[in-house]
């Protein structure tokens, strides 16, 4: 009990606090000139975002992106994570792990800079194309290259959690589902499957919530109309200096996570983790 | 079940108790530092001086000469907007900063913000041989108390692929023609509002824009409107200098608004880009360094205004960033360390030419004929954001 005190203490004060805070400063507003922040309260922040449909547009696009990259990733991971569990030798799957692990060494910024070198417009993609006589695919700075790249980045986080889950499928229950004569497609759908979705979910929580508060992404790869949440808090924090209304946003990516972890939970997630 | 309750019941009480902000952000009182007497003489360097600064406007190759002269160490914390170098100012103005190289649009707010204080001209020798715009410029001087000293400014300029565009466009209207959808760029800030009210205080004048950054409602609205029509045309706006290099290089834009620097950063590199000053002017951007009011070594920090206004250090600086300097007198020491920049930079330019273009400055409500009905800066922001989407 002694031994958990510091980190609780530090779970508390930095963790816990930062939040309340958050959620107390939504409530102020600034003096619109001077940008100083001003202990007031009210509402107006919140009533902004309720009112304003730029602000819908916003927090409904970085909804759609994160759960299309998030669908993209888990139907991508699926297969990759079944093989290197259960059909790779251990020296294969060692190898692949560290295919896996690989991107995560270079910086993230290096990493999509390289996919505005492959989607811009005299990029390889457009270049690529034009070799094999296709007209050029021009998707550098839209929602889809944004999609692309999200899903390109939260991969590895995906594949890790839906491999652990799948390592953990006893081989007992595979055999007993062949004795029973299920096919091979048929096992996976009926056993393996339901055993690896917590898996699945828990990977689902770090895509999901990872696109979700990014701005960083949509600034370099995004064009006009990538707005994410993450952007407007940024401007607002950075370039307003409105503190206030950047933190009233900031509880719009919180609670849809506790949405989402609720029902990550009641899927089992956290059991697979 | 119980969430959505919850959820359902702060709902409520945001639509129940909502409250209009009581601050209204004009300029009717005077600045809360303006009884604040500045120096007659500058006194002994304290042997620091922590600045706010551009990025590149506190190179070694200026400010090493600077600390052997007067023993004043420059620490630099570098800052890529004017908002942040706003909310450095706030958050460490007790004490922490000196000065900042703050742009016109962030200086309103902090003299207002009375995070600056007045400075004295007289203690600057330099200062006589100011261009005449930049010695009372009103971005930095209010009733005649200068709040800093001018140091170097620069036109947005409309920058064009050469081989695209053959005849150098005239007007601003290239970048709002759908016939160019897909070429064009923008700046990235709220402060491009200012560069279409431009535009439009010239092509409709029945709007009755006089100043691109006093706008009321109804001329906020239509230029609001123009920038929301514009944004079908671009593919990305840009927002460091570097991105719209790219853009132009990789033929994701061919026509926009720039900065001379990034003109002169793709010519280096062999783009076939040029830039123009359109028929209806341009904006512009001046800066300025302030002294805080709480600056901890003031006598450094006149010792370096002093010494940023030779011509010397003016030539150099103007030429490592490609921005303009205030000096006259650094004409010739610009053609010297490179021949023919003088005039390429407008250095020599005459009075009449800064009637063409509109220095930043931060919106506020107070409009110049002294009514409240302007749009002020945060709503700038906000209607930024909308346009974007």
């Amino acid at each position: 009990m002694l031994l958990l005190t510091p980190p609780l203490a530090w779970f508390v004060v930095v963790y816990f606090a930062s939040l309340v805070l958050l959620l107390v400063t939504a409530f102020w507003t600034t003096n619109p000139f001077t940008t100083q922040i001003v202990q007031f309260w009210n509402t107006d922040n919140f009533q902004r975002l309720i009112n304003e449909p730029t602000y819908h547009a916003i927090i409904g696009r970085t909804v759609l992106i994160a759960s299309l990259v998030t669908i993209t990733d888990a139907v991508l991971a699926f297969p990759f994570a079944y093989f290197m569990a259960r059909v790779a030798s251990r020296r294969i799957q060692t190898l692949l792990f560290a295919a896996v692990l690989l991107p995560l060494w270079a910086s993230y910024l290096a990493r999509v800079y390289a996919w505005i070198l492959i989607l811009n417009h005299s990029g390889v993609l457009n270049w690529s194309m034009h070799l094999v006589g296709l007209p050029p695919a021009n998707i550098g700075y839209t929602n889809i290259a944004m999609w692309i790249v999200f899903s390109y980045i939260w991969l590895p986080f995906m594949i890790i959690p839906t491999y652990a889950a799948l390592e953990r499928v006893p081989e007992s229950l595979i055999e007993a589902a062949t004795d029973l004569g299920a096919r091979r497609w048929q096992t996976v759908r009926d056993v393996v499957l339901p055993l690896a979705l917590p898996g699945v979910v828990a990977g689902s929580i770090f895509t999901f919530s990872l696109t979700l508060g990014d701005f960083i992404t949509p600034i370099l790869v995004g064009g006009a109309g990538s707005t994410l949440i993450g952007n407007v808090v940024y401007d607002n924090v950075g370039i307003a200096n409105n503190v206030p209304f950047a933190a009233a946003l900031a509880t719009v990516p919180v609670a849809i996570m506790a949405v989402y972890l609720l029902i990550a939970q009641r899927l089992g997630a956290f059991r697979a983790l | 079940m119980k969430f959505g309750a919850v959820a359902a019941l702060a709902m409520l009480l945001v639509a129940a108790c909502g409250s209009t902000n009581p601050n209204t952000g004009n300029t009717l009182a005077p600045p809360p530092t303006a009884n604040l007497k500045p120096p007659d003489k500058i006194g002994a360097g304290e042997g620091q001086l922590n600045l706010i600064a551009w990025e590149g406007y506190v190179d070694d190759s200026w400010a090493k000469a600077f600390t052997q002269q007067t023993g004043c160490v420059v620490n630099a914390k570098y800052a890529g907007s004017s908002d942040e170098m706003t909310s450095l100012m706030k958050d460490g103005g007790g004490g922490q900063y000196d000065m900042v190289s703050a742009s016109g649009d962030a200086d309103l707010r902090l003299i207002y913000g009375g995070d600056v204080k007045p400075m004295n001209e007289k203690l600057i020798p330099d200062y006589t041989n100011f261009q005449t715009y930049f010695k009372t410029p009103p971005y930095n001087t209010i009733n005649g108390i200068h709040y800093g000293i001018s140091l170097q400014w620069g036109p947005n300029v409309l920058l064009y692929n050469t081989t695209k565009f053959k005849i150098a466009p005239t007007s601003w209207s290239a970048v709002y023609d759908s016939s160019n959808k897909g070429i064009v760029t923008a700046y990235d800030y709220a402060i491009t509002i200012a560069d279409a009210a431009l535009y439009l205080s010239k092509s409709q004048p029945s709007l009755g824009i006089k100043d691109p950054y006093e706008l009321t409602k109804k001329q906020f609205d239509a230029t609001v409107a123009l920038l929301t029509q514009q944004r079908q045309l671009i593919k990305k706006y840009w927002g460091l200098a570097s991105d719209e290099i790219s853009q132009f290089q990789n033929g994701d834009a061919y026509i926009g608004a720039a900065w001379p620097y990034q003109t002169i950063q793709l010519k280096a590199a062999g783009a076939p880009v040029a830039d123009t000053i359109p028929s209806e002017g341009a904006t512009g951007w001046g800066d300025t360094w302030m002294l805080a009011t709480k600056a901890p070594h003031p006598n450094c920090a006149y010792l370096w205004t002093a010494y940023v206004s030779t011509p010397q250090v003016q030539a150099a600086q103007a030429l490592f960033f490609g921005e303009t300097p205030v000096n006259t007198k650094a004409c010739a020491q610009m053609d010297a360390s490179s021949p023919g920049s003088c005039a390429q930079y407008h250095a020599d330019a005459p009075g009449s030419y800064f009637d063409t273009i509109k220095f930043w400055k931060t919106p506020v409500t107070t409009c110049a004929d002294g009514s409240q009905s302007c749009i002020p800066y945060d709503q700038w922001v906000s209607a930024w954001t909308a346009i974007k989407g």
